[in-house]
C-alpha cells in the first residue's frame, strides 16, 4: 500500500510511527494547519476508532469554528471491509461515521482508475478527506491512466448503463453489482450500476437521473444496514424523486451484527451479488 | 536483568517438582499448539491470519504460574499461548481456530478473540492495547467486590505507545489498583524495532513516572518471569496497587503467518534461538534432577498426543448453524 514510497520521497517525508494512532491523526491534523500537507494511514479502518477525537472534534470543525481562518488539508486514509476471516475488528465498513461529520469529505474508490484519480483530488484539497479502500478490491485489476489524472469529488460513476432498475454500490458492492447485471441481463433485466465514488460530496443528481429513468432503486453497500449510507440516499431520493418510483426502495446491506469469523457466518453477513439479483427481480415484478 | 545466555535463575523453593514439570508441559504445549496452527492455517482449514507465540513460551508461563484460577488477564493478538497458560482447553482453542461451533467463541471470533471469561480469560484482542484498559477495569471490580484478585495484562512493545498504557496506568496508580502489566518486548512490533519506536531502552523506566515499581528479567526464562511477576502480582494481592514487568523476549516466527521476515537477520534470530526458552527450561529441570531426559521426551510426546487430539476434535466438530449469525449480539 505504501511501497515505493520511501524510496521515491525519503524517510523525512514518509515515517512509519510507533503504534499511536490518536497522536499519529492529531499530528496530522496539527501539521496541516501550520501548512503541511499530511496522508494519515491506519491501515484498517477499526483502528481509527482509536483516531476519532482528532478526526471528528478537530480536523473536520476547524476551519468552521475559526471562522473561515484555517485550512486543515490532511487526508485519512483506510482499508475497511470483510470477506477474509479477518473477524470482527478488522473488518467493518465505518464509512457512515464519518459521513455524519460536517466538514469531513468521504472517498470510496471501487476501482484501481479511480484510487488513483480521487486520491489526487484528496491530496490537493484543502479539507480533511476520509478515503477508504476495501482490502478485498487491492487484489483488482483494471486500467489505470499514466501520469496525471485527478478524477473530481462529487461525481458519481455509471459503472453500467441500464434501464430497469438503478443500482447504487459502494466499494466490492459495485463488483458484485456488475457481477448481478450479467446474470440479470439473460433475463432481460437491464441494472444500472451507480458508483457515487464519493459519499460526501454526494452526486445526488446523476441517482435522481437514474430513478427517473429506472422507477427503481436499490442501494448496497457492506457497512451495517442501521444508521448506514444507503439510509440516507433513500432518503434524498424518496424526498426529491417520490413521484418517479414505481416501487418503495431496496436497501441490500451489512446485517447488523459484528462480523463473524466463520465464513459461512460471515458471507452470511454480508450482501452478496444473488442477493441483488433476487432483489432487482422483486423490483420489476 | 539476571540472566542472558545459557544460564537461568535459581528455582524458587515453593515451586515443587510437579509444579516445575507442569510449567514444562505447559511450554511444550503453546509450542506444539501453534506450531499445527500454522500447518492449518497453510492447509488453508484457518480463516484471516494467526500469530505465533513461538519463541515466547516463558513468559505466559512463568507469568500465569504466579497467578490463581480466579485471577484474570487480558491477552493480545498473540494470544494463544496467554489462553493456554491461563487454563485454556486446546480443544475448544483449536476447534474456534477452525471456526467449529463448539470453540471458545462458537466460532465467531477466531485466533484473536478467543475468550474464555470464566477461567478468568478476558480475551485475545485485534487492537493493539485494547486489553490495557480493561485489565484495569477488572482489577477497579475485584477492588470494589473486596475480592484479593489481581489482573494481569499482557501486551507487546508496541503497545508502550498507544495512549491507553497512560491513562489507565494512572488510574492504577492513583486508584491503587491490583493490576500487573506484563510487556512483552520481543523487539518488534510488526517489522518496527522496538529500539527505534520506544523512546526509552528499557521501558521498564516508564513505571517510575506513575510512581509504581517497574522492573525488567529475561523473558527467555521462565524461572526469572516467575520471579519477577510472582513479585509484582504479591504486591498487587497485598493491596499496594500496580506494577511493570517487562519480559524481554523474541518472537522466532513471522509476525504472524504470512510475514515475509525481511526487517531482520539471520544472525539475530540465531542468536535468539540459542537461548530457546524450552531447551534452556529442560535442561535445568534435568540438571536439578527433577526429570529424566527420558521423561522430558515423554512430556514431548504427551504434549504432541494431546494436540493431536485437539486438532481431530476441532475437525470433527460442526460448523456453526446459520442462525448463529443473529445470536449473541445483545445479553
Ligand atoms: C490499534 C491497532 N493498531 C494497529 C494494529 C495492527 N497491528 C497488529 S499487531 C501489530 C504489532 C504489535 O506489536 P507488539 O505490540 O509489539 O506485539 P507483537 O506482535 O510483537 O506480539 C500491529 C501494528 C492493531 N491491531 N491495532
Ligand atoms: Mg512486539
Amino acid at each position: 500500500m505504501t511501497r515505493g514510497l520511501v524510496e521515491e520521497f525519503g524517510p523525512e517525508r514518509v515515517r512509519d510511527t510507533p503504534i499511536s494512532e490518536e497522536a499519529i491523526a492529531a499530528l496530522g491534523v496539527g501539521a496541516a494547519m501550520a501548512g503541511a500537507r499530511p496522508v494519515v494511514e491506519f491501515m484498517y479502518a477499526d483502528f481509527m476508532a482509536l483516531a476519532m477525537e482528532p478526526i471528528v472534534n478537530q480536523a473536520a470543525k476547524i476551519r468552521y469554528m475559526f471562522g473561515g481562518k484555517a485550512r486543515v488539508p490532511v487526508v485519512f486514509r483506510a482499508q475497511e471491509g470483510a470477506g477474509r476471516g479477518n473477524a470482527a475488528q478488522h473488518s467493518q465498513s465505518l464509512e457512515a461515521w464519518f459521513c455524519h461529520i460536517p466538514g469531513l469529505k468521504v472517498v470510496t474508490p471501487s476501482t484501481p482508475a479511480d484510487a488513483k484519480g480521487l486520491l489526487v483530488t484528496a491530496i490537493r484539497d484543502d479539507n480533511p478527506v476520509v478515503f477508504l479502500e476495501h482490502k478485498l478490491l487491492y487484489n483488482t485489476k483494471g486500467p489505470v491512466p499514466a501520469g496525471e489524472h485527478a478524477v473530481p469529488f462529487g461525481a458519481a460513476d455509471i459503472k453500467r448503463a441500464g434501464r430497469h432498475v438503478t443500482c447504487v454500490g459502494i466499494h466490492t458492492m459495485v463488483h458484485k453489482a456488475l457481477a448481478a447485471a450479467e446474470t440479470l441481463a439473460r433475463e432481460g433485466i437491464e441494472l444500472e450500476v451507480v458508483d457515487p465514488r464519493t459519499l460526501v460530496p454526494l452526486d445526488i443528481e446523476t441517482i435522481l437521473a437514474s430513478v427517473r429513468k429506472t422507477g427503481r432503486l436499490l442501494v448496497t453497500h457492506e457497512a451495517y444496514e442501521r444508521g448506514g449510507v444507503a439510509g440516507e440516499i433513500i432518503a434524498q431520493v424518496v424526498a426529491a424523486a417520490f413521484d418517479w418510483l414505481d416501487a418503495p426502495p431496496v436497501r441490500l446491506c451489512g446485517r447488523n451484527v459484528p462480523i463473524p469469523y466463520n465464513g459461512a457466518l460471515e458471507m452470511a453477513a454480508l450482501p452478496q451479488a444473488d442477493d441483488i439479483v433476487v432483489a432487482a427481480r422483486q423490483l420489476v415484478a | 536483568m539476571s540472566s542472558t545466555s545459557g544460564t537461568v535463575a535459581e528455582i524458587p523453593a515453593e515451586l515443587s517438582p510437579a509444579q516445575l514439570v507442569g510449567m514444562l508441559r505447559m511450554m511444550l504445549r503453546i509450542r506444539r499448539f501453534d506450531q499445527r496452527a500454522l500447518e492449518l492455517y497453510r492447509e488453508g482449514a484457518m480463516r484471516g491470519t494467526t500469530h505465533p507465540y513461538i519463541g515466547m513460551e516463558a513468559v505466559a508461563v512463568g507469568a500465569c504460574a504466579t497467578l490463581r484460577p480466579q485471577d484474570r488477564i487480558t491477552s493480545t493478538h498473540r494470544g494463544h499461548g496467554h489462553c493456554l497458560a491461563k487454563g485454556g482447553d486446546p480443544r475448544l482453542m483449536m476447534a474456534e481456530l477452525l471456526g467449529r461451533a463448539t470453540g471458545y467463541c462458537k466460532g465467531k471470533g477466531g485466533s484473536m478473540h478467543i475468550a474464555d471469561v470464566d477461567a478468568g480469560i478476558l480475551g485475545a484482542n485485534g487492537i493493539v492495547g485494547g486489553g490495557i484498559g480493561l485489565a484495569t477495569g477488572a482489577a477497579l471490580a475485584a477492588r470494589l467486590a473486596r475480592r484479593d484478585d489481581v489482573s494481569l495484562c499482557f501486551f507487546g512493545d508496541g503497545a508502550l505507545n498507544q495512549g491507553i498504557l497512560h491513562e489507565a496506568a494512572n488510574l492504577a496508580a492513583i486508584w491503587k489498583l491490583p493490576v500487573v502489566y506484563v510487556c512483552e518486548n520481543n523487539q518488534y512490533a510488526m517489522s518496527a524495532r522496538a529500539d527505534a519506536f520506544t523512546s526509552v531502552p528499557d521501558p521498564a523506566v516508564r513505571a517510575a513516572a506513575y510512581g509504581f515499581p517497574g522492573a525488567s528479567c529475561d523473558g527467555m526464562d521462565v524461572l526469572d518471569v516467575y520471579r519477577a511477576v510472582g513479585a509484582a502480582v504479591a504486591r498487587a494481592r497485598a493491596g499496594d496497587g500496580p506494577s511493570l514487568v517487562v519480559c524481554v523476549t523474541y518472537r522466532f516466527m513471522g509476525h504472524h503467518v504470512g510475514d515475509p521476515l525481511n526487517y531482520r537477520d539471520k544472525a539475530e534470530v540465531e542468536r535468539w534461538r540459542a537461548r530457546d526458552p524450552i531447551e534452556r527450561f529442560r535442561r535445568v529441570l534435568v540438571a536439578q534432577r527433577i526429570l529424566t531426559p527420558a521423561e522430558a521426551d515423554a512430556l514431548g510426546a504427551e504434549v504432541e498426543r494431546e494436540i493431536e487430539e485437539a486438532v481431530a476434535f476441532a475437525k470433527a466438530s460442526p460448523e456453526p448453524e446459520a442462525s448463529a449469525l443473529e445470536e449473541d449480539v445483545y445479553a
